[in-house]
């Protein structure tokens, strides 16, 4: 396993209002090596989802540095946060947010539609990610007729698709029963051992426990890092 | 982006709620079809005007009794039209002599100052060809009828008459005796006064009315006081000069000489003029499609939050995803647009078939009809679309 640093955040505090503040990222450190699978943990309000938009640079960090795939997030424009949104990092949500008039397929190419890929290629693409995540005989289907399963499926053949540094995973099985929820996450391994890097943020510690490293967070700090 | 990338982000929203989109774009739609079926129909009437003045022929120029520098009715000389014969290019005039206080009546028992408005004239036999009309029914007078008690209906005076049709059963009553009816003419646009009268021939004008003149101690019937000529193509200005001091060399100026066509041709200029009432009333019905469209992008962007959300997180800019909101309302805009200069120009066919005028859709309708939709969607779509794109991800991500 290689070792060099995806995600780098050190010392990231992001800080909400003026009167009174909130304080929902306090000095946070840590970084992601490509190949990792981590989960980010803790209970609702310690902070993950707004470490996550932060992670995604969907939000500037209040202070501390954010180094993405070797970048530091801080001195990029808005165009150029998009650009590495585009090419570098994939999203995981819980609601799926698939388009519900556009085919799997579509749907997936759609992972690359802003980084500049002719859509021939996007369509190639997504193929093969729909074949990774076993979901190749259902390409010309719209999202209604899935399954929650199936649906969460796509959208991480969606993220996958343009094969960025880092993905991005909001309780990917929130949505979801039990079972559906236990294929997501047996998906999200081997897809990790296929060599993609993931960060998994959940609230529930018996989903994050069968991961190889969980970062635990409480009121907008790290309390423990374990691999 | 690439464009077809662009298109199809901007179609997603229409696509996802075809009956919303086509309801928002209706306003657009009936504001267009408005004006284009208002330029259309305007042209289309004036093509037609037009194509008939063509047909009566622009060379027709008429010469009339005027007035006296005192202000006194004068009249042209007796031999006037057959001095307008000695003119080049002029092909043979015909005439007519109005006879003044003389009246026509459907019968006896109408009270005297019920005149009606028409007028009676003697005329020429040679009147039909010159003026570009015909007979509606029966027969135009000939040698043998304009001796006698015997008329022809302009159709303006048979319908203020009464008479519809010819039979021995149908006369007015003219000058102080039965006169029978031998015929209605066609409406003669070139001339509306010949529309208003009831003609009758020179000798029975002479002999049953007393209109007569004294030449030289012989008594003919005359004057003429209208002269109809046709001058050959390309000499009309030419003729038209010299055609008063040709009828009256004495008083050139108690002539009045006139095109008619060029009446006319004013008339169809008017109709060409457009409708201004239900122009405006287009222009609002763009106003508040427009205000339509806006409305319903403004709610687009509030319902499809979580999508601008995912645009953003797939590395959309914020400009990307302005462009999008504006590229949907204008094409929105334009599907109405379209729908609406397509809708104006079948209005117009429809209408202008029915009345046989050539259908003529001024370029300027179409092409501001589109230019127009892609303005009111661009303006309509502005606001939304920098509302979308400065919505900050998180928020648009936030599911609650």
């Amino acid at each position: 396993m290689s070792t060099e640093p995806v995600l780098e955040l050190d010392g990231v505090t992001k800080v909400y209002g003026e009167q009174p503040p909130v304080v929902a990222l306090d000095g946070v450190s840590f970084s992601v090596r490509r190949g990792e699978l981590v989960a980010i943990v803790g209970p609702s309000g310690s902070g993950k989802s707004t470490l996550l938009h932060v992670m995604g640079t969907l939000e500037r960090p209040s202070g501390g540095v954010l180094r993405v795939d070797g970048v530091d997030a801080a001195a990029l424009e808005d165009r150029e946060l998009s650009r590495l949104r585009a090419c570098g990092i994939g999203f995981v949500f819980q609601q799926f947010f698939l388009a519900e008039h556009a085919t799997v397929r579509e749907n997936v190419a759609d992972g690359m539609l802003y980084a500049g890929v002719a859509a021939a290629e996007r369509r190639r693409r997504a193929d093969e990610a729909l074949e990774r995540v076993g979901l190749a005989h259902r390409a010309t289907f719209k999202p209604t007729k899935l399954s929650g399963g199936e649906r969460q499926r796509v959208a991480i053949a969606r993220a996958l698709v343009g094969r960025p540094a880092i993905v991005l995973a909001d309780e990917p099985t929130g949505n979801l029963d039990s079972t559906n929820g236990a294929s997501i996450m047996e998906l999200i391994r081997e897809l990790n051992a296929d060599g993609a890097t993931i960060v998994l943020i959940t609230h529930d510690a018996g989903l994050a426990d069968q991961l190889p490293r969980r970062i635990r967070m409480l009121d907008g700090r790290v309390v423990s890092d374990c691999a | 982006m690439r464009l077809n990338d662009s298109f199809r982000v901007a179609s997603v929203g229409l696509r996802a709620r075809p009956l919303r989109a086509a309801l928002s774009a209706l306003g657009i739609a009936i504001g267009t079809a408005a004006i284009v079926a208002i330029l259309g129909l305007s042209s289309s009437s004036q093509a037609g005007l037009l194509a008939e003045i063509d047909r009566l022929g622009t060379n027709l120029l008429t010469v009339e009794a005027g007035q006296s520098i005192t202000g006194e009715d004068a009249s042209l000389p007796l031999e006037a039209p057959a001095r307008l014969t000695l003119l080049a290019h002029v092909q043979r005039p015909a005439d007519t002599a109005l006879i003044k206080h003389e009246y026509v009546y459907r019968n006896p028992m109408i009270p005297v100052g019920n005149t009606g408005g028409l007028q009676i004239r003697a005329t020429s036999l040679n009147l039909l060809p010159v003026l570009s009309t015909g007979m509606a029914r029966g027969t135009w007078l000939n040698a043998g009828t304009a001796r006698e008690p015997v008329a022809v209906l302009g159709s303006a005076a048979a319908a203020q008459l009464g008479i519809d049709r010819v039979d021995p059963e149908r006369r007015v009553w003219l000058g102080d005796q039965w006169f029978d009816v031998a015929g209605i003419l066609q409406p003669s646009p070139l001339a509306p006064d010949v529309d208003t009268s009831v003609l009758i021939g020179y000798p029975a004008a002479r002999r049953y009315l007393g209109y007569v003149a004294l030449v030289g101690g012989e008594r003919k019937a005359g004057p003429a006081s209208s002269i109809y000529v046709r001058a050959a193509t390309g000499h009309e200005a030419a003729v038209q000069s010299r055609l008063a001091r040709t009828a009256n060399p004495q008083a050139p100026d108690e002539v009045n000489v006139s095109q008619p066509s060029d009446v006319l041709t004013a008339r169809a200029a008017a109709a060409g003029a457009f409708d201004s009432l239900f122009l405006g009333l287009g222009v609002v019905a763009l106003i508040v499609g427009a205000v339509g469209v806006a409305n319903i992008m403004i709610i687009s962007v509030l319902e499809r939050r979580s999508e601008i959300g995912l645009r953003r997180a797939l590395g959309a800019t914020k400009r990307q995803i302005r462009s999008q909101f504006l590229a949907e309302s204008i094409l929105l805009a334009v599907l109405g647009g379209v729908v609406g200069v397509l809708a104006g120009i079948a209005a117009t066919a429809v209408y202008a078939s029915s009345k046989h005028w050539a259908i003529v859709i001024p370029a300027e309708a179409w092409s501001g009809g589109i230019a127009s939709a892609i303005l009111i969607g661009a303006l309509a779509g502005l606001m939304p679309a920098i509302r979308a794109s400065r919505m900050p991800p998180t928020v648009a991500l936030r599911t609650v």
